[in-house]
């Protein structure tokens, strides 16, 4: 078997703050194989959004962020590199799609100058009409029609949905290993998002790009992701094959998220607890079921 | 029995230089005291501009809204500001981050001189107890609350002055699954306990089948489809309406069974 193009091992984090030290991340182990796209599924504060930034080498930065964990980039370990190194590595080799694709994309630049700029990061002496000529064919790739139009735009001469596909196709510029997509399609229409969701599975899957997909959407996950990990306070409390999990949430966190996404089929508003003590029960391993 | 609200023929056009836009095109339907209206559709088929006529910030271009049987006039007096009420979808800019949580809710029982000025603070202790928050939240500020906390404070400002019809702008959409699901259980409750009307503007029809009495369908400023969630969800006669349903994100093999005989594909 090739070597996983992220490998995440124990991974703990805890921030400094006045009050003390707030634990955050309880060691979650996490791993995407190449051309594999895997959810990470939560509430708002779980701590998938964290879990993201350090994989992207952003949280190390702050000074109050204590991170201890192995974290394994295409077999490299990402904590023995130096900032620049780590620098190198984000716009290139990975990537991110942030939630709000109008506030991430800079306002008082064109999109053709925004898509250059990206492009320099592989390609530092890659000049203007190289850039457009290029750009305009990824545009084409996510579906935009009038890719001149578009590039010759700022962000907010184009709708969210347009914006996100732009996003999406910067995102995939430089051919990066691995995708990080942060709630992509939240901001969005649910018709606009069921649109942008099976446009960029088609793309990865074409690039065998390796994709984190973070979400609090269970319905979305399981039309997207081929595994899925269901994180509740910092630790991983299920994990399996989206069939498996879907076919049989075994942790009470997960049935509780379940339930929390409105049905077609009607049945009313779920009663969701607050907080129980089920969700801590031992973590749900789908995987070592089908073993044993 | 005579309708609360009646929509009758209205129409709603924006002026952009030369252009002409056609937000809301001769649209009528009536609100049922007590009933939960949804309004649904994509980003510009017009339900906000619908919204926003209901409320008074913008009068129609033509038709007429008729409330309790009396025409609303397109400046609205202070009885009717107090009747209908609105939460909107982001409750961090619907919230002045200036204004204590208690202030916030205040200013609507001032404005609208509700109780004895010295009772304000005990109403406003009732109000917090009733979104399920505890009343020390008067003091704290906005930015010190989480996303459905806020959500909470914005519906109690709405029902702060003894609204009758509530319109909610997407109330939910900006939170996540766990917080929806606890907000639509709180805008159920308070609707049985209030006897409330509501008008829920949303693009998410899965939200609307569990908690709707009938479904409005918006589809580039025109009226397409009105009728219950059970009918809707079992036979949509518009093809719009099926495409919105075909893209809700669902969760168990059942919806997904219902959502491929919607796409009438067969699978045995």
């Amino acid at each position: 078997m090739s070597v996983a193009t992220l490998d995440i091992r124990d991974l703990y984090l805890s921030f400094r703050g006045y009050v003390g030290t707030v634990e955050v991340l309880h060691g979650i182990s996490l791993h995407i194989d190449r051309g594999e796209r895997v959810a990470l599924v939560g509430e708002s504060g779980s701590g998938k959004s964290v879990t993201a930034r350090i994989v992207l080498g952003l949280l190390q930065e702050l000074r109050s962020a204590h991170v201890s964990g192995e974290l394994l980039f295409e077999g490299t370990d990402l904590t023995t590199l130096s900032a620049a190194a780590r620098h190198d590595l984000r716009g290139t080799k990975m990537s991110m799609i942030f939630q709000d694709p109008t506030s991430s994309l800079n306002p008082v630049y064109t999109i053709a100058t925004q898509f250059h700029e990206v492009q320099k990061r592989a390609l530092p002496t890659l000049g203007a009409a190289e850039s457009r000529a290029m750009a305009a064919k990824m545009l084409g790739d996510v579906s935009i029609t009038e890719p001149d139009r578009v590039l010759d735009s700022y962000p907010f001469q184009l709708s969210g949905g347009m914006n996100q596909r732009v996003m999406i196709a910067m995102a995939l510029a430089n051919e990066p290993s691995l995708l990080i997509a942060d709630e992509p399609g939240t901001a969005l229409d649910v018709t606009v998002q069921a649109q942008t969701l099976t446009l960029m599975h088609d793309l990865v899957a074409e690039h065998e790009t390796s994709v984190l997909f973070i979400s609090h959407n269970l319905g979305v996950v399981r039309e997207f992701a081929d595994r899925v990990y269901v994180i509740y306070k910092g630790r991983i409390v299920e994990k399996g094959r989206t069939q498996a999990l879907f076919g049989n949430p075994g942790h009470p966190y997960t049935r509780a998220l379940m339930a929390a996404v409105p049905k077609i089929t009607g049945g009313g508003v779920a009663d969701v607890e607050e907080a129980s003590e089920a969700f801590a029960e031992p973590m749900v391993d789908h995987d070592r079921q089908a073993v044993a | 029995m005579n309708p609360l609200l009646s929509v009758s023929h209205v129409s709603k056009t924006f002026r952009l230089g030369n252009h002409e836009i056609r937000a809301v095109d001769d649209v009528s339907f009536d609100v049922a005291e007590g009933e939960c209206l949804a309004i649904v559709g994509e980003s510009g088929s017009g339900k906000s501009t619908i919204a926003n006529m209901v409320l008074g910030i913008y009068p129609p271009s033509d038709g007429t809204l008729t409330y309790r049987g009396a025409e609303l006039p397109a400046r609205r007096d202070l009885s009717h500001r107090r009747a209908i009420q609105l939460v909107q979808q982001n409750p961090l800019s619907s919230l002045n981050p200036k204004r204590s949580i208690g202030a916030s809710l205040r200013l609507p029982l001032d404005v609208h001189k509700i109780g004895a000025a010295g009772d304000r603070r005990d109403r406003i202790g009732a109000l917090l107890e009733e979104v399920g928050l505890p009343d020390d939240f008067a003091g704290r500020s906005p930015a010190a609350l989480s996303g459905g906390q806020r959500q909470r404070v914005a519906i109690a400002r709405a029902l702060a002055c003894e609204s009758e019809l509530v319109v909610l702008d997407e109330p939910t959409s900006a939170l996540d699954v766990l917080v929806q699901a606890r907000i639509l259980k709180l805008l159920q409750q308070l609707r049985a306990q209030r006897s409330l009307t509501y008008i829920f503007i949303t693009h998410d029809l899965a939200v609307v089948r569990n908690i709707a009495d009938r479904v409005a369908v918006f589809e580039k400023g025109k009226l397409v489809e009105l009728d219950t969630p059970q009918r809707l969800f079992a036979e949509p006669s518009a093809e719009y309406t099926r495409s919105l349903i075909s893209a809700v994100p669902v969760v168990g093999n059942d919806e997904v069974r219902l959502r491929e005989q919607l796409a009438g594909i067969d699978h045995g």
